[in-house]
C-alpha cells in the first residue's frame, strides 16, 4: 500500500513539475515575468502587468518586431510571486529552465528585484525591469540587468532640494522622516540623508515604519513638538494614505510634506482638501512633454490606458510599458535573438519614449530621465519640480490648518 | 508496515533523491524545496506530533539559521564553501542555544497558550530582525553568489538539502525507537502522569526542541543561500507561509507517525506547485480552502486515514 | 530612546497625548476582543479569523459610503452584515470543529483567514481604503493634544457595547442560554437549550462586534485585505490577559494594551512597536504560567 502510494506520488510529482512548458512557436518571442498578483503588492503588481500587456498589445497591433527581416509577435508568460522574494527567485528559475524563456521583464518592488537579479545574472538572461530601483542593485556589477526608471534614492531628493531653494538658510531646516522598513523606502531614505547632509539640515525624526503598522500617531506626536519644516514619508500606497489622513486628523501644521506613491494611492481623489499642498515624488506624469511613435505623447498613453483599464494611468504602468518598448527596440537592433546579442543591444539603448528618454549607463540604470515632483493643487496633480518641467509655481509654505 | 517494506521505501526515495535532479535538471530547485519541506514537517512533528506541543514558532530557528549563515558569510572573509560551512555551524549553535533559552521559559506553558505564545515569538523575532541595522534591517541581506559552474548551484543545494532531510529522517527514526522517544509520547499522552512517574520532563522537552532547532537552522542556512536573498518577514521568519506549512504538512500526512510528515510534505508541495501553475492569482484561495478541508475532514492525516481503513478492512474479514 | 523620553519631560502634555491616543486605539481592540472572549468561552475555539472579520466589516462600511450612505450609518450596517457572514461561516465550517481539539480549530480558522484575505483582495483590490466620517478633532493644550472625533466615538461605543453585552448576557433569555452553554454544554442540552443554535448565535454576535470594530477602524485609520493579523493577535492578547468570561477585564486590558503600545512606539521607535507587542505577549504567557505553577505548589 505504502509503496504504491509513494511511487505514485513520485511519478505525479515528476509529471506535475514539468508544468506548461512548450516549444517556442515560430514568429513568437516569449518574455517571462513574475509579478505580484496577490499579496501586499498586488495593486502595484496589477499596474505592472497592465503596463506590460498594453505595450505588447500595441506592438503586436503595429506588426510586432522585425528581427533580421522576419516579423515576430511578442508574448508574455506570467507567474504570481505573491509579493514574497522566496517565491520570486524560484519562479524566475522556473521561467528560464522549464518554460524556456530567454528574456525577462522585472517584478514589482526592489526587494523582489534584489531576489531575482542573481538568478538572471547566473543564466545570462537579460532582464529589463521597471519597478525595482534600489541603488544597491546597481552596485553589484550585474551585466544583464537594465532599469528604465530612475534609481530609488532619487525619489525625494527633489523635495530636499526644493526645501533648500525656498528657505533662506537651509542649514536651519528641520527634517522629519518616516520611512517604511523595506528595501524601497530605506533606499529613498539613503538619498534624502545624503542631500540633507549636503545642505547641513537637521534630522529631528528618523522613524522606520513596520509594514503592518496602520497608525502613525507615535511619529506624528513627536512632530507636534519638534516642529519640522519638512516631513518626508515613504511607505508605498499605505504610507501615503496614512500620512495624509493622520496629518489632517491631528491638524499637524507642516510647512512642507513630501510623499512617494501618492498618485497610485490616489490621495487627491480620496482625501480632497486634506491632500492639498502635498508633494508627491513620481517617475512619470501624463503631463510631461515626451512622445514616441508607438503611443504618441505621454497624455495619449494616459488616455489609451484609461480607456483600456478604466482607471488613471499610474507611473508604475507607464514605466512597465516602456520596459517592453526597450526590449522591442533592442531585438530589432540586435538583429538576432541570441540573449547575449540582445544584451549588448540593450546596453546601447538610446531612445525616446512617451515615458522619457532611456539610455543606460554601464551599471544598467537609466541615467537620462529625471524624477519629478507633483504638488496637489486644487485637487489636481501639478508638476512643480524640476524647473524645466514645472507647470505651476510651488505653493509654499502650506498654510496652517486654522487658515485652511 | 513491516520492517522490510520500510527499507524498500527508503531505498526507493534515496534512489529518486539521487537520480531525480540528474534526470530532471530543470526541476532541481523545486526538488530542493521539496526536501526543505520534508525537514520542516519532520522537525515540527518532533514536538507537535510526538510530544503534543503544537508550536507555531519553529520558524524562529529557521530564521536564526538564515541570518547566522548570512552574517558569517558576509563578515568572515573566507572563500564561499568554508564560509558556508562555518555559517551553518554558527547557525546551528545559535539555534540550539535559543531553543534551550526559549524552551526553559516557554515549555512549561501548556496547550493552546503554548501554540499562541510561540506564534508571538516567531513574529517578534521577525520584527526584531527587521529593525536591526546590523543584519540589514528591513532591507534584508543578499548572500554571496555561488562560485561554481552554471547549473551546479541548483544541484549542490538540491543534494545538500536531500542529505539533510535524509539525516533528519534517520535521526527521527532512531530517536523515536529509544526510551527517549517513548518519554516524548508519555508527555503527549498525559503530562501529569509522566511527571508522576518520575520522568524529568523539562530537560526532555528542551532536548527535543533543541534537536528540531538544530536541523531547522541547518536547513535555514542552506535555504538562504539557495534563495539568495533574505527578507526578515517574508523569507527568514516567514511565519505565515513556511511556519504554517510545517504544521499543515505534518497534519496532512499524519502527525505522530514516522512517515506521515514525509508523505504530507510530498503531497503538499506537489499540490502547491500545481496550484501555482494552473491557478494563476487564485492559488492562495485554493490553499486556504485546502487547509480548511484538511483539518476539518482529515484531522488524523493520510496515515491515520489509512490505518483506519486497514482496521476496518480487517474487522470486515 | 533617551531623547524620546526627554521629550516627555520637556512637554508633559505630549505624554498625555500619546497615552490618550493609545487608549482610544485600545478601545477598538477591546471591541474586537469581546467577540473573541465570547467565542473562546462558549465554543472553546480560538478564532484566528477574527482580524479578517474586522477587515470585512470595514469593507462593508466602505462600500456603503461609496453608494452614498452617510459613514456613521455604515456602523450598524457593518454589524448587521457581519452578523449574517458570521452565521454563514458557522454553518459552513465552525460547527464541524466545535467539539474537536482546540488546535484543529486554530488551523481551520487560519485557513479561513487566508481564504477571506484573498477573496477580499479579489473583490476590493489591495488598495488602501479609508472613509472620512467628518467628525473633526478636539484640540487641547494649544494643539499639543489632539483627539480625532471618530476615535472618541469609537471609545464611547466600545464602552457602550461592553455595557450592553454585559446586560445582554445577564438579563436576556439568549444571553442566559449562552452563559449556560459556556458553563456546561451537555447540561444545557438536557435542560432543553438548543446548543447548536446558541453556538451559531454566539459566533454571529462575535462577527457583528468585529464588524462594528472594522467600521470604526476604516473611519479612524485605513484598511487593506492583509491587515487582519494585527487585530487577531491583539484580541487574543487582550483575552489572555483579561480571562475569558470578564467583560470589564477585556475593556481594561484592551485600553491598557493600546496605551502601552503607543508609548512603546514613541519611546523605542516605531520599528520596534510590533516586536514589543509580541514580546510582551510571550512574557505575559510565561508570567501567567509561572504564577499558576507557584499557586499549584502553594496548594500542595
Amino acid at each position: 500500500m505504502m509503496r504504491h502510494l509513494v511511487s505514485g506520488l513520485l511519478l505525479g510529482a515528476m509529471l506535475a513539475f514539468s508544468g506548461p512548458a512548450g516549444a517556442e512557436e515560430p514568429g513568437t518571442i516569449r518574455l517571462g515575468a513574475a509579478v505580484s498578483l496577490t499579496g501586499k503588492y498586488s495593486s502595484n503588481g496589477a499596474f505592472t502587468r497592465n503596463g506590460y500587456d498594453l505595450a505588447v498589445k500595441r506592438i503586436n497591433e503595429e506588426g510586432g518586431v522585425t528581427v533580421a527581416g522576419k516579423p515576430y509577435r511578442l508574448e508574455i508568460v506570467y507567474y504570481d510571486d505573491e509579493s514574497t522574494p522566496a517565491r520570486g527567485a524560484q519562479l524566475v528559475e522556473r521561467l528560464i529552465r522549464q518554460d524556456g524563456v530567454k528574456y525577462l521583464l522585472g517584478p514589482y518592488s526592489s526587494g523582489l528585484t534584489e531576489a531575482i537579479a542573481p538568478v538572471t545574472e547566473k543564466y545570462g538572461v537579460p532582464m529589463v525591469e521597471a519597478n525595482g530601483a534600489a541603488i544597491s542593485l546597481f552596485r553589484k556589477g550585474y551585466r544583464y540587468l537594465f532599469a528604465v526608471l530612475s534609481t530609488t534614492d532619487q525619489y525625494l531628493r527633489g523635495a530636499v532640494e526644493l526645501a533648500a531653494a525656498v528657505n533662506e538658510d537651509p542649514s536651519k531646516l528641520r527634517v522629519a522622516m518616516a520611512f517604511e522598513n523595506d528595501p524601497f523606502s530605506q533606499d529613498v531614505r539613503e538619498g534624502v540623508m545624503e542631500d540633507a547632509a549636503k545642505h547641513g539640515m537637521n534630522i529631528v525624526i528618523d522613524d522606520k515604519l513596520p509594514p503592518e503598522l496602520n497608525d502613525m500617531s507615535a511619529t506624528l506626536s513627536k512632530a507636534k513638538v519638534l516642529k519640522p519644516d519638512l516631513l518626508l514619508v515613504s511607505g508605498h500606497d499605505k504610507g501615503a494614505a496614512l500620512a495624509v489622513r493622520q496629518v489632517a486628523d491631528q491638524r499637524l501644521d507642516l510647512p512642507m510634506m513630501a510623499l512617494t506613491h501618492c498618485d497610485s494611492a490616489q490621495i487627491a481623489e480620496k482625501f480632497g482638501a486634506a491632500a492639498e499642498y502635498t508633494l508627491c515624488a513620481a517617475q512619470w506624469a501624463s503631463t510631461l512633454k515626451y512622445e514616441d511613435a508607438l503611443f504618441g505623447s505621454a497624455s495619449d498613453y494616459a488616455a489609451l490606458y484609461e480607456e483600456t483599464y478604466n482607471h488613471t494611468a499610474p507611473y508604475q504602468a507607464a514605466e512597465s510599458s516602456a520596459a517592453v518598448q526597450v526590449f522591442a527596440d533592442a531585438f530589432e537592433r540586435a538583429g538576432s535573438l541570441e540573449p547575449d546579442a540582445v544584451r549588448d543591444a540593450l546596453s546601447e539603448t538610446d531612445i525616446m519614449t512617451f515615458y522619457g528618454p532611456i539610455k543606460f549607463d554601464e551599471t544598467g540604470k537609466n541615467v537620462s530621465k529625471p524624477t519629478v515632483l507633483f504638488q496637489v493643487q486644487d485637487g489636481k496633480y501639478v508638476v512643480v519640480y524640476p524647473q524645466e518641467f514645472a507647470e505651476a509655481e510651488f505653493r509654499w509654505p502650506t498654510p496652517s490648518w486654522s487658515e485652511r | 508496515m513491516s520492517r522490510i517494506s520500510d527499507w524498500y521505501i527508503m531505498g526507493a526515495i534515496a534512489l529518486a533523491g539521487l537520480a531525480g535532479p540528474l534526470l530532471l535538471p530543470g526541476l532541481a530547485t523545486q526538488i530542493a524545496f521539496l526536501w526543505l519541506m520534508v525537514v520542516f514537517a519532520l522537525t515540527w512533528d518532533m514536538l507537535g506530533g510526538r510530544m503534543g506541543y503544537n508550536s507555531f514558532g519553529n520558524i524562529v530557528f529557521f530564521g536564526i539559521g538564515c541570518y547566522a549563515a548570512a552574517v558569517v558569510q558576509r563578515d568572515a572573509g573566507l572563500p564561499y564553501f568554508e564560509a558556508l560551512a562555518l555559517g551553518l555551524l554558527a547557525g546551528a549553535v545559535c539555534a540550539v542555544l535559543a531553543a534551550v533559552v526559549f524552551g526553559a521559559a516557554m515549555l512549561g506553558i501548556r496547550g493552546h497558550y503554548f501554540a499562541i505564545g510561540t506564534l508571538g515569538l516567531g513574529i517578534a523575532a521577525g520584527e526584531v530582525a527587521a529593525g536591526w541595522d546590523y543584519v540589514g534591517a528591513g532591507s534584508g541581506m543578499a548572500l554571496p553568489l555561488y562560485p561554481g559552474e552554471l547549473g551546479q548551484r541548483e544541484l549542490f543545494f538540491c543534494y545538500s538539502l536531500f542529505a539533510l532531510a535524509a539525516i533528519c529522517f534517520l535521526c527521527c527514526r532512531a530517536v523515536y525507537a529509544t526510551r527517549f522517544g517513548l518519554a516524548l509520547n508519555a508527555i503527549r499522552d498525559d503530562h501529569d502522569k509522566a511527571d508522576a512517574m518520575g520522568l524529568r520532563t523539562t530537560p526532555i522537552k528542551i532536548f527535543a526542541w533543541a534537536l528540531s532547532a538544530f536541523f531547522l537552522a541547518l536547513s535555514g542556512g542552506l535555504a538562504a543561500n539557495m534563495i539568495g536573498f533574505i527578507d526578515p518577514r517574508d523569507v527568514a521568519f516567514a511565519g505565515a507561509t513556511f511556519g504554517v506549512w510545517m504544521v499543515l504538512m505534518a497534519i496532512l500526512g499524519g502527525k505522530g507517525t514516522l512517515w506521515g510528515p514525509v508523505l504530507g510534505a510530498f503531497v503538499f508541495h506537489v499540490t502547491q506547485e500545481l496550484f501555482w501553475t494552473w491557478l494563476l492569482g487564485w492559488q492562495r484561495v485554493a490553499l486556504g480552502l485546502l487547509i480548511v478541508i484538511i483539518v476539518v475532514f482529515f484531522p488524523q492525516g493520510i496515515m491515520g486515514w489509512l490505518a483506519e481503513r486497514r482496521a476496518r478492512a480487517e474487522a470486515g474479514t | 530612546m533617551l531623547d524620546n523620553l526627554s521629550l516627555f519631560v520637556q512637554y508633559p502634555p505630549l505624554a498625555f497625548d500619546v497615552v490618550l491616543n493609545g487608549l482610544l486605539i485600545g478601545a477598538i481592540f477591546a471591541l474586537a476582543a469581546y467577540g473573541m472572549a465570547l467565542v473562546w468561552g462558549v465554543l472553546n475555539i480560538v478564532n484566528v479569523v477574527q482580524g479578517e472579520l474586522v477587515v470585512l466589516g470595514g469593507y462593508v462600511t466602505f462600500v456603503a459610503v461609496q453608494w452614498g450612505m452617510p459613514p456613521l450609518l455604515g456602523l450598524p450596517l457593518s454589524a448587521a452584515a457581519m452578523f449574517c457572514v458570521g452565521w454563514l461561516i458557522y454553518r459552513a465550517v465552525i460547527f464541524r470543529v466545535v467539539d474537536r481539539d482546540i488546535f484543529i480549530s486554530i488551523l481551520a480558522t487560519f485557513g479561513l483567514s487566508i481564504l477571506i484575505q484573498q477573496l477580499a483582495n479579489a473583490l476590493f483590490g489591495s488598495d488602501v481604503r479609508t472613509v472620512d466620517a467628518d467628525l473633526g478633532s478636539v484640540h487641547l493644550f494649544d494643539g499639543m493634544v489632539t483627539l480625532a472625533g471618530i476615535k472618541l466615538l469609537a471609545f464611547a461605543l466600545a464602552l457602550g457595547a461592553g455595557g450592553a453585552l454585559w446586560f445582554f448576557l445577564r438579563k436576556a433569555r439568549l444571553g442566559q442560554a449562552i452563559r449556560a452553554t459556556a458553563q456546561d454544554p451537555r447540561a444545557a442540552r438536557i435542560l432543553g437549550i438548543d446548543t447548536d443554535r446558541v453556538f451559531a448565535m454566539t459566533y454571529a454576535l462575535n462577527a457583528a462586534l468585529c464588524g462594528a470594530a472594522g467600521s470604526l477602524a476604516v473611519m479612524a485609520w485605513t484598511i487593506h485585505p492583509y491587515l487582519g493579523l494585527p487585530y487577531t493577535v491583539r484580541s487574543f492578547m487582550v483575552v489572555v490577559v483579561a480571562g475569558v468570561g470578564n467583560v470589564a477585564g477585556v475593556i481594561a486590558a484592551g485600553l491598557g494594551l493600546g496605551a502601552l503600545e503607543n508609548v512603546a512606539g514613541f519611546v523605542f521607535g516605531v520599528e520596534f512597536q510590533i516586536a514589543f507587542v509580541f514580546a510582551l505577549m510571550v512574557i505575559i504567557l510565561v508570567w501567567r504560567n509561572a504564577m499558576a505553577t507557584r499557586k499549584r505548589s502553594h496548594l500542595e
